[in-house]
């Protein structure tokens, strides 16, 4: 055995470790599709809360109100499902270009690992609600959905944890500035999904 | 300067069952259809090779039902995982053997 096997062989070793513990079939470009979708998504929003007769600044409606409580969370929960659908087929449709499933041992790691504290931060925003504490809500689903992506970045990208850890210092800033969810959300949901996807896609998907 | 060969492991020449010890020392464990796929491996070739790697005590099954459908999964021993970690010492010994 030559110098060149032996590298390969340990090349091999690596590449199979980082395979079956890893993965690897996110989408980027659904990160970025998933990224406009919230920022439609925070548009509408806005509109329903701020109305479209008044001058900005203003608000035709308050978040108080009940109506336009149920109309924010069917938009939220709007956005929530298609996104989920968008990430779990494009992903879908990647495993098998390289052949593979999206259902095996990793993918079952990587959600075992955000289901915790994702499940968490919706029961704790669903409280919230029924208690009527609204300005708290966009702050903890940002701080929560970032546990739950450094939680779950040990079995993918790399790039996750970052996210993960901006989508937090996002939550905490919301939490420090009440009012001004929106703008935090449409940050953390909308442009960090999108520049996190295009750099996804530019390092891995080409 | 003679060469330390006592570390390096036969069985890990072939390999199939060098990646399925890689596999399984970066998880805890690993089903039969998981292993299929990763590997592209036939049903035949993996079942041989993971029952000399079994045979040598180096690798543990589980067998289960999973929604009624039998379910085997493999997991590393820690005679597996020391002889794999001595193999690898083994290969960078070789490596740096030939450097010299």
């Amino acid at each position: 055995m030559d110098q060149k096997d032996i590298l390969k062989e340990i090349g091999q070793i690596r590449s199979m470790m980082e395979k079956s513990s890893k993965f690897m079939s996110i989408s980027g470009l659904s990160g970025v599709l998933i990224g406009c979708l919230a920022l439609i998504g925070a548009a509408v929003a806005y509109f329903v809360v701020y109305g479209t007769k008044s001058e900005f600044g203003y608000r035709d409606y308050y978040v108080l109100d009940e109506q336009v409580i149920w109309k924010l969370v069917i938009i939220a929960l709007l956005v929530l499902i298609v996104s989920v659908i968008l990430g779990v087929s494009m992903a879908k449709a990647k495993a098998k270009r390289s052949g593979q499933s999206i259902w095996n041992p990793t993918s079952k790691a990587l959600l075992r690992a955000m289901a915790i504290p994702l499940v968490t931060g919706g029961l704790f925003s669903v409280i919230l609600i029924c208690k009527g504490i609204f300005g708290l809500v966009a702050s903890s689903l940002l701080i929560f959905y970032g546990l739950s992506l450094a939680a779950a970045s040990v079995f993918t990208f790399r790039e996750v944890r970052v996210l993960g850890v901006l989508e937090i210092l996002l939550g905490l800033l919301a939490l420090a500035f009440p009012g001004y969810g929106i703008v935090f959300w449409s940050l953390g949901f909308g442009v960090l999904h999108i520049v996190y996807g295009l750099i996804v896609h530019k390092k891995y998907e080409r | 300067m003679s060469l330390d060969l006592t570390l390096y492991d036969k069985i890990f020449e072939n390999r199939v069952r060098l990646q399925i010890m890689s596999i399984l020392m970066a998880n805890d464990s690993y089903d039969f259809n998981s292993l299929k796929e990763l590997l592209e491996v036939t049903d035949g070739n993996l079942a041989s090779n993971l029952k000399s790697l079994e045979k040598k005590g180096y690798v543990l099954v589980t067998k289960s039902f999973i929604d009624r459908k039998p379910n085997t999964s493999y997991s590393k021993t820690a005679k597996g995982a020391k002889a794999f970690e001595n193999h690898l010492i083994a290969l960078e010994n070789l490596i740096k053997q030939q450097y010299k």
